[in-house]
């Protein structure tokens, strides 16, 4: 536990919140102290652990596989060259699986979306208060008072994270939806199927719920299971620190498998619904 | 759990990522892999065309050895015929020059034989004369006697 002073409730409740940074209702911009400030700001708000964890480790994705991608050469390659290697072509192998389209963005986008994940989903099986008493900490070297400091370490549990990446995910099914099949295919395919145009409010109502429900399918479904995993870290982080090691040890290791699931099942649904924004018949 | 800013801010980061990763990442290490994979393959593909090559060379020596050999062989069967035929052919020429030097020495000896029985003849027929002459103790005709002679000797 993080201080004896405080109740179970309060120190979850620490844990769930953002560092937020934004526009108070009085005009002026800062530093939330609690959950009520934070939620006031309303929209114009910056998640800044958010931005700031998941920027850390799309950068760390980007360095390691831009060093793979310059030391690529025709030889044989060895160690880590190879494990980025191995990666590439599990992705490449599932693109060329699912996606029978021709698009040099889906592949990228795929790996993109898998290793940024897993990155993200990774930081879930650092102990959960290790991070925030460390800004904590910090904080009160500037003279911040600790209760007012918030850190949420995982960004997929931060909804703004996953609807983020799943509106991405969206905008691309749009673009290549009306590109591939011209704006009058594609309202063609929302309006005439499956029961003929003269049901056309029942059908735009049923594929308008199939097209909404990708990217919310999407961003729910890994924020939904990383957050619950976070939220069981942080109460078994509640019991006596002699025992939590034997709750905690098992839940990490099947996190592990949720870790890896969660990216892969993102990845692959990524590359199904642009598969099917490539499709042209019906 | 508030929606706000940060949601556009993420998709824009995710945008960026995603470009990036498709600009500088994806297609060198592909690109590697792929020409890689090709490399190996055109040396595994090499390696069994010289395989084929070997034994192909190593089938093209042994039937040039084969047939070497059974040109040697006929080589030296035609040679063992050749001097076959020459050394018959020297028996035989051998064998006539020997009938012809016979032959020859023969008629030398007839016409020798010949010749000097005619000398004979003659020194019969003189010696003949001279015992006559002696016998008669006569001019006689020589003339008349010589062709009666020369008759003689001839019926001889």
């Amino acid at each position: 536990m993080a201080s004896g002073e405080l109740t179970s409730s309060a120190y979850i409740k620490h844990h769930l919140q953002n560092l937020t940074y934004g526009k108070f209702p009085d005009g002026h911009w800062g530093f939330a102290e609690n959950a009520i400030e934070a939620k006031e700001m309303g929209f114009m708000a910056l998640h800044v652990d958010t931005l700031g964890f998941s920027f850390v480790l799309g950068a760390l994705f980007l360095f390691l596989f831009a060093n793979a991608a310059k030391r690529a050469s025709i030889d044989a390659p060895s160690g880590f060259q190879n494990f980025i290697e191995s990666i590439i072509d599990f992705i490449d192998d599932n693109v060329r699986g699912s996606f029978k389209g021709q698009n040099r963005m889906v592949a990228p986008l795929a790996l993109t979306t898998f290793i940024w994940i897993i990155l993200m989903n990774t930081m879930d099986l650092v102990p959960v208060d290790w991070l925030p008493v460390l800004a904590q900490k910090i904080g009160a070297i500037f003279g911040i008072d600790p209760q007012h400091v918030f850190l949420k370490v995982v960004p997929t549990t931060d909804p703004n994270m996953t609807f983020g990446m799943s509106i991405g995910i969206f905008l691309l099914i749009l673009f290549y939806s009306v590109k591939e099949k011209g704006l009058g295919g594609f309202l063609g395919e929302l309006t005439l199927h499956p029961f003929g145009k003269w049901m056309l409010p029942a059908n735009l109502f049923l594929e308008g719920v199939n097209l909404l429900a990708k990217p919310v399918s999407l961003a729910l479904r890994l924020f939904g299971n990383m957050y619950a995993g976070e939220m069981i870290f942080i109460l078994i982080a509640l019991l006596p620190f002699w025992i939590q090691w034997s709750l905690s040890l098992p839940w990490a290791i099947f996190h592990i498998l949720i870790v890896l699931l969660q990216a892969f099942i993102f990845m692959t649904l990524v590359i199904v619904y642009m598969d099917m924004a490539h499709q042209k018949e019906h | 759990m508030n929606i706000n800013l940060t949601l556009v801010g993420e998709t824009i980061m995710f945008a960026m990522f995603v470009w990036f990763c498709m600009k500088f990442i994806w297609p060198p290490l592909v690109d590697a892999m792929a020409a890689r994979k090709k490399s190996i393959e055109d040396g595994l593909k090499a390696a069994e065309r010289g395989k084929e090559e070997h034994a192909q060379a190593k089938q093209n020596a042994e039937e040039l050895l084969a047939s070497t050999k059974n040109q040697a062989a006929d080589i030296i069967a035609n040679a063992d015929k050749q001097a076959n035929v020459m050394i018959d052919n020297a028996k035989g020429a051998a064998s006539e020059e020997a009938d012809k030097i016979k032959v020859h020495a023969k008629a030398e000896l007839d016409q020798e034989i010949v010749k000097a029985r005619n000398e004979l003849k003659g020194q019969v027929s003189t010696l003949v004369m001279q015992g006559v002459n002696s016998v008669l103790e006569k001019e006689v005709d020589t003339k008349t006697h010589k062709d009666m002679l020369s008759k003689l000797s001839k019926s001889l």
